[in-house]
């Protein structure tokens, strides 16, 4: 069956929704591969079906499984960018190495340029009243109160308060920390909110 | 809390207290949340809030530490800036997404004069659907068969849904609001009479969230 192999990956993909998969390059050599395939056989069959109109079905056919390789291509294409943007608001312009591994190196390049766009926007706020911009990857959640206790699940070393104290973060030790301070520490997963 | 106590708040041109701001802000943020498609953006109000959130932050400094006030104050403050970041992300999040029309829907209202978006925000919108188109270019569309390279615009673009219905209170009375009956002909006209409340599809009333009219909740 034509068109089959994009499906099976269109399935992939959808089975973990949350989070993202390793970019299947084999696959889509594979699926690309077919769309050449189905491309040279139509073009050979268009150009005989001027004397035979039986053969025009099947290129109908194969034109058709073309066009949806191609849709659903794309579809996987969109859907994993979603998928990135989300990475973008959750880590930072910095990508952990083991997510890094799962995009493509074009994938990797759109990260970075969506990334370069969104902090050129960011920059841009307020700049008219002489503000220098607004990160708006933190205030994520609605603030419920000004201090949190949090964990400290590794050794970061030393942190600097926006009053200029100085505390040192160690592994296991617990802090009372102000809350729109550690929200990037917490994404990152240095810290962790104990309720 | 109110925020006059803090600041006397004057414009140049008309007197508006930090508080009238603030509602404004609220509600242009419910809107924004609720309704399906980009609304007029509100800068205005953003950087006038901005420049309150600065004075402010000044002067809670000056109090000492331990001061009670300073915690209330800094509580309220994390609320507002809440606010206002979650408002420029709903707006992001939308143009996103609904980015082709909206580029196109934009393209006009800037040779009018009634733009949606902030100069910084069409920027945004433009260097988003670029990146978007040069990613699937070389990934994929470069490679297919010469005749489906095309990047078709009209095919990726994704509309907002503007037959959704609404939850909407009236700011003040509108008469004659129609609804159009998409099976029949039958048309039905409404009044909305100051402070009812009322479920409808979001098409008939959009122009009224756009001009405050109406409330979405």
């Amino acid at each position: 069956m034509f068109a089959e192999k994009v499906i099976e990956l269109l399935k992939e993909a959808e089975r973990n929704k949350e989070t993202i998969d390793q970019f299947n390059d084999e696959k889509i050599r594979q699926i690309l591969e077919e769309m050449h395939m189905l491309f040279n056989l139509n073009m050979t069959d268009a150009n005989a079906s001027s004397e035979n109109k039986s053969l025009w079905t099947a290129v109908q056919i194969r034109h058709s499984a073309l066009e949806r390789n191609k849709r659903c291509l794309l579809a996987y294409l969109y859907n994993r960018m979603q998928k990135i943007k989300t990475l973008r608001w959750e880590f930072g312009s910095v990508l952990p190495t083991d997510v890094r591994e799962l995009l493509s190196d074009d994938e990797y390049l759109w990260f970075t340029k969506y990334s370069t766009n969104l902090a050129s926007y960011m920059r841009s706020l307020g700049q008219d009243i002489g503000y220098n911009g607004i990160d708006l990857t933190e205030n994520l959640k609605p603030p419920k109160s000004l201090f949190i206790e949090v964990l400290c699940m590794v050794d970061y070393g030393k942190l600097e308060l926006e009053d200029g104290d100085v505390i040192m973060l160690k592994k296991n030790s617990r802090h009372f920390l102000p809350t729109s301070e550690c929200q990037t520490l917490i994404r990152q997963g240095i810290l962790k909110q104990i309720v | 809390m109110d925020l006059e106590d803090d600041i006397e708040f004057s414009n140049d041109e008309e007197e508006i207290t930090a508080d009238t701001v603030l509602k404004t802000l609220q509600s242009a943020w419910q809107n924004e949340r609720l309704a399906p498609e980009i609304l007029p953006h509100r800068n205005d109000m953003v950087e006038c809030m901005l420049g309150q959130i600065q004075h402010m932050e000044r002067n809670i400094n000056k109090l000492p530490k331990t001061d009670l006030r300073a915690s209330i104050h800094k509580m309220e403050l994390s609320r507002i800036k809440f606010i206002i970041c979650n408002y420029l992300k709903t707006r992001l999040n939308k143009i996103e997404k609904y980015c082709i029309p909206i580029l196109n829907e934009e393209k006009q209202r800037i040779d009018s004069g009634t733009n949606y978006l902030t100069p910084s925000e069409y920027k945004y919108a433009q260097e988003y659907l670029l990146n978007l188109e040069s990613h699937l270019k070389t990934v994929v569309l470069n490679k297919v068969p010469n005749n489906m390279q095309t990047f078709e615009m009209s095919k990726m673009a994704v509309y907002p849904n503007l037959q959704t219905h609404v939850f909407l209170q009236a700011n003040e009375t509108v008469n004659g609001v129609v609804l159009e009956d998409i099976f029949g002909d039958q048309d039905e006209e409404i009044d909305l009479e100051e402070g009812s409340q009322h479920i409808l599809q979001y098409k008939p009333i959009a122009d009224l969230v756009k001009n405050g009219k109406v409330q979405l909740i």
